[in-house]
């Protein structure tokens, strides 16, 4: 019987093995594995706050409802910045899996600014609303509004944080497998915030009326 | 300037004027600081901190969970002591020695502390030590992860345990329901110690059933296929799941219960819009499932117990798999029982009525598979195998009370009353407490080479499960007498008896638990007459019993190959006679050779875990007392030592091949 291992001690494929069979999976597949089950439990999370909101979307208490409240272009300004940040978070990828260090800091820094501008949208929204007495504490559905709103927008927040932090790891230490690992873990993070912001787009915002 | 530096923090949070909770605090303070001066004395800190604190080996980290998980059995237990002993004296007239407003915070820190400190964390600690080992694996898939989930579960109770000391803790019982739980009607600290202790515990147990879940599913040994995984590693996937998809509705409705407390959000309260009755669906949203999560891992430690003490594979393994996904998977549609007195209407209440009994089809599966395996079996009576026996009669009376609250008619004559009490605590205590015991008993000479003494082992048993009977039978009869949860004294003489019957009980399961720890002390002392020299006590079947006891810090010196289950048993003794081992083509299968080529490493130790956990109980405790500067402090704290631990590059240590084939080292 001849086996062959790979570098990382991982058996190589041997014919009729069945895939379950094969041994530990190599670091690559476990820590995005990881990372995957890790946001699908974010995904749950949100998930609580969008059943919370549906509940409460009618519970205005007399105070402003959503229709009232909501500048669809405002939001549409917001949406289009978050979606390209999306595709220039694809470029990123694909420059960092390259280990292009110049492309990796400049779709970086595209996305970052992108994020940014998302969330200094969404912080003038939100802002406005307060100011204009509909703050998360006039309604029951205001608060359901702010809380999912606001949710997304800190995890929105936290991603720049990280992006800033793997911008100085790139610099430090360099694209070695660890850093492109994590580069990796932040791009699907990003991807998937996009997607729940499609979900709060789509529910919020054009389902308000 | 003062509201600036201490919140509000005062002289009053301490309990001077209370002699019960001053003197449980001045014990626990007593507790502590011996406990804390005789390591210092004897100079143990060094070794303390490097080989346990800092350390990311699965075994030790699970090891460290369960010694957790008992201190805080001993610390519920004197709360189910205090309620006990109240309702034997507080009878018509009397209003026995517990002041309302003191009760009420007994109950409530009681469910708290055994739900999540001691059944949860006892569950957690069992599956963090055995599955690794179980599956062939080196450690977890994120061992330093793995260190940072047990701090943050430490981190939440010393925060729930400092309530003790400093304020209250919540009086709402152990969910919190609002309105109750809302800042209107528990303006005190109490809500605001249990909500940061679980939400910060609750981010321990959801990495951890990442991180257990990814090296179930990605960590096998070679050939270690999905039908010959160990029972308890089934058990163990099921659970990890469920706390993956259950874990962040809590984290989700606790976060908006905070939402309304501090920031005067409206979701659950009575004003403007807000919904109490969303808290109670989302909550049982997730403490439906968490149920699951802590029988679940129990039904594997006695699959496990079961097969070893029949000496037999485990009859209908298949079915035993199904059955477990199964209930995975229902435990997500039967929430609403918690509460068909809501008022949901007929069909609603019909359609999780009937999803409720369903789920008790499964479980009877599981008892019968379990039954079968014992028949025809060569049984030996362990104190392991004690546990188990007890375990199926106390499970299967507890299914069957849990049958009748399911029919909507019948709860609403015994929502809330002390049958319901009884009835969790049947399958709690008969199905996850006497499971954790169990494997206690099974894998203790695994982590620490030597057996327990079974004869007090045996005891110790005895007490819990004549104690168990004793307790609760009597509460079945007061609920159906009338009697209500959470009562803190009666008008009824009556009832007083049966309340008698009922300390009683929970006398003999002290006894029980005085016996346990007997048998720690006595078995340690004793140790080298129970020696397990060569790693396999129990002529176990499974691959954790083919390694050394304790095991090397790297678990497997070569990857073991597993061909069929029960690898070990099957290496032991060969394929039976009866299998065709062609039929199903895993006997022709070529297994992939030993790799002995690649360099063995083991993960570097990490003080991230301990100093996290350190920052979030301070970031806890400032919030609960609205101490902005330290709160911010303690979260600085936490993200600082992320991102120290982010520039670090060297993250295994390569274990020499001198060392590694040295008879007789361990970690």
């Amino acid at each position: 019987m001849s086996t062959t291992v790979t570098a990382d001690g991982i058996p190589a494929r041997a014919p009729k093995t069945p895939r379950s069979e094969r041994g530990p999976a190599p670091t690559r597949i476990v820590v995005s594995y990881g990372f995957w089950l890790f946001l699908l439990s974010d995904i749950i999370l949100f998930a609580a706050f969008f059943a919370a909101y549906a509940v409460l979307a009618k519970h205005t208490a007399g105070g402003p409802t959503g229709p009232q409240l909501f500048d669809r272009e405002h939001v549409l300004i917001e949406t289009a910045c978050l979606l390209s940040s999306s595709f220039t978070c694809g470029m990123l990828g694909l420059a960092f899996e390259r280990r292009h260090a110049l492309f990796t800091y400049l779709f970086g820094a595209t996305t970052f600014v992108l994020g940014a501008a998302f969330v200094a949208l969404e912080v003038s929204e939100l802002g406005h609303l307060i100011a204009t007495d509909a703050g998360p504490q006039r309604s029951a559905f205001l608060s359901a509004f702010f809380a999912l709103v606001g949710l997304h927008g800190l995890h929105v927040a936290v991603g720049l944080a990280w992006l800033l932090a793997m911008g100085a790891q790139v610099a430090t230490i360099g694209l070695v497998p660890l850093v492109v690992q994590r580069l990796r873990c932040f791009a699907l993070f990003w991807h998937a915030l996009d997607i729940v912001w499609i979900g709060v787009f789509t529910i919020v915002y054009l389902g308000a009326r | 300037m003062m509201t600036a530096l201490l919140g509000r923090l005062g002289w009053d949070a301490l309990p001077l004027r209370q002699p019960i909770p001053l003197a449980a605090a001045a014990v626990v303070a007593l507790v502590i600081v011996g406990a804390l001066s005789l390591v210092t004395v004897k100079g143990w800190w060094p070794y303390l901190w490097r080989e346990w604190i800092t350390s990311v080996d699965h075994k030790r980290v699970g090891v460290m969970y369960v010694l957790l998980a008992l201190v805080m059995l001993l610390r519920g237990f004197v709360d189910a002591l205090m309620m006990r002993s109240q309702l034997a004296l507080a009878a018509a007239g009397a209003q026995g020695y517990l002041p309302p407003e003191h009760y009420n915070q007994i109950f409530s820190a009681h469910g708290t502390i055994m739900i999540f400190f001691v059944a949860m964390t006892f569950m957690v600690g069992l599956m963090n030590f055995v599955v690794p080992l179980q599956i062939g694996a080196r450690d977890v898939a994120f061992p330093v992860l793995n260190s940072v989930s047990f701090w943050l579960t430490a981190a939440g109770v010393l925060l729930m345990n400092l309530s003790l000391v400093v304020g209250e803790f919540a009086r709402t019982g152990w969910l919190v329901y609002p309105p109750l739980s809302e800042l209107a009607y528990s303006p005190g600290v109490g809500v605001d110690y249990y909500l940061w202790a679980l939400q910060i515990s609750g981010v321990g147990t959801l990495l951890s059933g990442i991180n257990l879940t990814t090296t179930i599913l990605k960590l096998r040994a070679p050939g270690m296929g999905y039908g010959r995984m160990p029972m308890f590693c089934w058990t163990a996937l099921a659970s990890n799941l469920l706390i993956i998809a259950a874990f962040p509705i809590l984290t989700g409705t606790l976060g908006m219960l905070l939402l309304d407390r501090y920031l005067g959000f409206h979701f659950f309260t009575n004003e403007l819009g807000g919904n109490a009755m969303m808290y109670v669906n989302l909550i049982w949203a997730w403490g439906h499932p968490e149920v699951y999560i802590l029988i679940l891992p129990a039904f594997g430690v006695f699959s496990e117990v079961i097969t070893t003490f029949s000496g037999k594979p485990l009859f209908g393994y298949r079915s035993m798999a199904a059955a477990t996904m199964a209930i995975c998977m229902l435990s997500f549609m039967v929430w609403l029982h918690h509460f068909f007195t809501m008022g949901a209407g007929a069909d609603v209440n019909g359609f999780f009525g009937v999803m409720t009994m369903i789920i008790a089809v499964p479980t009877g599966v599981k008892i019968f598979n379990w039954l079968f395996t014992m028949y025809g079996g060569t049984l030996r009576f362990t104190a392991a195998m004690h546990w188990a026996l007890g375990f199926i009669v106390t499970f299967v009376i507890g299914g069957m009370t849990g049958v009748l609250l399911a029919i909507p008619p019948a709860d609403f004559v015994l929502h809330n009353s002390l049958f319901l009490v009884a009835h969790f605590h049947n399958v709690v205590i008969g199905g996850v407490v006497f499971g954790a015991f169990a494997g206690y008993t099974l894998w203790f000479p695994k982590a620490f080479g030597f057996t327990l003494d079974e004869r007090l082992g045996k005891a110790a048993f005895w007490c819990w499960f004549v104690g168990f009977y004793l307790a609760f039978m009597p509460l079945y009869l007061l609920g159906l007498m009338g009697a209500t949860r959470r009562m803190q004294h009666y008008a009824d003489p009556g009832w007083q008896p049966l309340m008698v019957v009922a300390l009683c009980g929970a006398l003999v399961i002290l006894a029980g638990i005085v016996l346990t720890v007997v048998q720690l002390v006595v078995s340690v002392r004793t140790r080298d007459e129970r020696r397990d020299t060569n790693g396999d006590p129990w002529n176990g079947r499974t691959l954790e019993w083919s390694t050394a006891s304790p095991p090397p810090a790297w678990n497997f010196s070569t990857l073991p190959q597993v061909a069929a289950l029960d690898a070990f048993w099957r290496t032991k003794y060969g394929a039976p006679p009866d299998t065709d081992e062609s039929a199903d083509g895993s006997g022709s299968d070529p297994l992939p050779a030993p790799d002995t080529a690649s360099p063995l490493s083991v993960p570097r130790p990490s003080a991230v875990g301990v100093v996290i956990a350190f920052f979030a109980v301070i970031a806890g405790f400032a919030l609960v007392w609205h101490i902005a500067w330290l709160a911010l402090l303690g979260l600085g704290g936490v993200v600082v030592t992320g991102l120290a631990h982010a520039w670090r590059t060297e993250n295994e240590i390569e274990v020499h091949e001198l060392y590694l084939n040295t008879p007789g080292i361990s970690a």
